[in-house]
């Protein structure tokens, strides 16, 4: 089975973690004492509905967001900012678009100071890994979505990081990629040990990926429910279909979407609520 | 490509050598109108065309200027003037821009007195630049400066401004600091915008060349037409501005040239969109 059962880090304690985000007047409470741990190699798939706290809770892990309360803990060390431990996926990737394919992948590296033909080395490796072989010097803006999203995971992985974050990162996708993406993802995952906690708000991708989901109610976010998933890996599409899966799928229908009438909220992001900076001056 | 094979393929080529006709033509009939209106002595009651010397005047003063060993002389001090100046403001413009955009407390410090020196005409700064700067030299690159700065100045902190806070945050998570996240991805997430502002900045440079070489009691293409004013030369006016709107526009496209060669990124990426 998957080497990410005998990964040694990556273990997550999330401690009585509260959030508020926004300022004076219009600052409310996302998170609500939200206690959770996760251990080294753990998947992990978060669903709850739009506005939630979900991307709050990956921004408060990456090190974006401040807690107003509790404490989150990698490996027993208290999270202090952003760090390349922590690798953030985004829905939208945020690969830089005046870097070819190769030195994007490569960036971490540059980071911590590696040579260029040695990072460059490793970054056709990480390449390989994701299949995107031969796209080396392409710009992120020459490839289609689900590549570009590889090549984004291919940058974070490059860190060998402890935990990877993902916020719904396969969303934008069409299906039929998004059905792909998540193959790659699960093999990719089988060959490096690292934690992932993955954003979604599509049943079926956290039913198909996780090892354990934790459902989310409205805000202010707490978790609600959590669902251990003993699914055979590696995992096929078919999976889908069994009547298992069928059943928890209910489960989480019925969680997520209650007869009581909800309001729908705004979309948060990992790096808080959307605030739009003004410029002040016409040209 | 697939498109060879249809009979349109040639199309691109015959449009874009019928635009350049159709540009041509364009300065032609403006250059025919002109020679027409000087010559019959247009009067529209507004505006008069008696005393404007024609094309023809103004082709033989621009062949005796050629012909002249001074325009060299006139043309490189003007070209060090302007690109001196040029050269200052970038430097300036683009270092005050990317800390102005990227903090909030340089933005208050820095900002308000430059925006009360903004809309000041180069030529209200010529009595400050003689009494501040030592040589005359000096006083005239320090006009081209101010023509120059605030172009790119402005430019520099909109692309600063500008900057996906996602990319950022990205660049943070994998391991930069706050150095590399200026360098790494502040400068060139800015540098579509920066390059916008350096090509404008070139021309609003040659536009301030007349004003700053008022100064000049010798050479430089700008003084060549304020000096042919004072003694009424009109169509050595006229030589003295073509030169200075051929010369302005032909640095502002080698601005943006440049700027292209070192960003082939940003046209490939709004070619898709």
């Amino acid at each position: 089975m998957s080497s990410a059962e005998n990964a040694t880090q990556g273990r997550i304690d999330i401690d009585g973690l509260h959030i508020h985000l926004g300022q004076d007047k219009q600052r409310f409470e996302t998170l609500q004492d939200v206690s959770v741990s996760a251990r080294p190699g753990e998947f992990i798939c978060v669903l709850g509905p739009s506005g939630c706290g979900k991307s709050t809770l990956l921004g408060a892990i990456a090190g974006h967001l401040l807690p107003s309360g509790g404490s989150i803990r990698i490996d027993g060390q208290p999270v202090q900012g952003p760090h390349p431990d922590r690798g953030l996926v985004f829905q939208q990737h945020t690969l830089f678009p005046w870097q070819k394919v190769l030195d994007n992948v490569a960036f971490g590296l540059k980071m911590k100071g590696i040579a260029r033909t040695e990072r460059r080395t490793r970054a056709r490796e990480l390449l390989k890994l994701v299949g995107l072989e031969g796209f080396e010097n392409s710009y992120p803006s020459q490839l289609s979505g689900g590549m570009q999203q590889r090549v984004e995971i291919a940058r974070v992985l490059i860190n060998h990081p402890r935990v990877m974050l993902m916020d719904e990162p396969f969303g934008a996708l069409d299906a039929q990629t998004r059905l792909k993406m998540q193959e790659l993802l699960l093999d990719v995952w089988a060959r490096i040990k690292t934690t992932i906690v993955f954003i979604t708000h599509d049943i079926d991708e956290a039913l198909f990926l996780a090892d354990r989901i934790l459902i989310m109610s409205p805000r202010p976010g707490r978790i609600i429910d959590e669902i251990a998933l003993d699914f055979a890996r590696p995992r096929h599409a078919g999976l889908v279909t069994s009547g298992e899966f069928v059943r928890l799928k209910r489960h989480c229908l019925d969680l997520l979407h209650p007869q009581a009438k909800v309001v729908p909220l705004a979309r948060l992001s990992p790096l808080g609520a959307a605030s739009a900076r003004q410029f002040q001056f016409a040209i | 490509m697939t498109s060879s094979t249809l009979p349109t393929a040639n199309q691109p080529n015959l449009r874009r050598l019928g635009r350049l006709l159709l540009r041509m033509a364009s300065v032609i009939a403006c250059v025919l109108a002109w020679q027409w209106a000087s010559s019959a002595h247009l009067n529209l009651g507004l505006v008069t065309f008696h005393n404007v010397p024609s094309p023809k005047d103004v082709l033989l003063a621009a062949g005796a200027l050629i012909q002249s060993p001074k325009l060299v002389t006139h043309l490189t001090a003007s070209i060090a003037r302007v690109f001196s100046g040029f050269a200052a403001a970038t430097v300036i413009g683009i270092a005050l821009g990317l800390v102005i955009g990227r903090s909030r407390w340089l933005e208050d410090v820095l900002l308000p007195p430059l925006e009360v020196l903004r809309p000041i005409p180069a030529v209200a700064w010529i009595p400050l630049a003689i009494l501040m700067f030592p040589s005359s030299e000096l006083s005239m690159v320090f006009i081209t400066f101010i023509g120059a700065l605030f172009p790119i100045l402005l430019n520099t902190i909109h692309g600063v401004e500008g900057v996906d806070a996602r990319l950022i945050a990205s660049a943070r998570s994998l391991g930069s600091g706050r150095r590399a996240v200026f360098t790494e991805v502040i400068l060139p997430a800015a540098a579509p915008s920066i390059v916008t502002g350096l090509s404008i900045g070139m021309g609003t440079a040659w536009f301030c060349l007349v004003t700053a070489e008022m100064i000049s009691g010798q050479f430089g293409i700008g003084y060549y037409t304020w000096a042919s004013y004072t003694v009424q030369n009109y169509p050595e006016i006229i030589v003295g501005m073509l030169f200075i709107g051929v010369f302005g526009m032909g640095s502002s496209a080698l601005v943006k040239k440049t700027g292209n060669a070192l960003m082939p990124w940003y046209f490939m990426q709004r070619r898709k969109s």
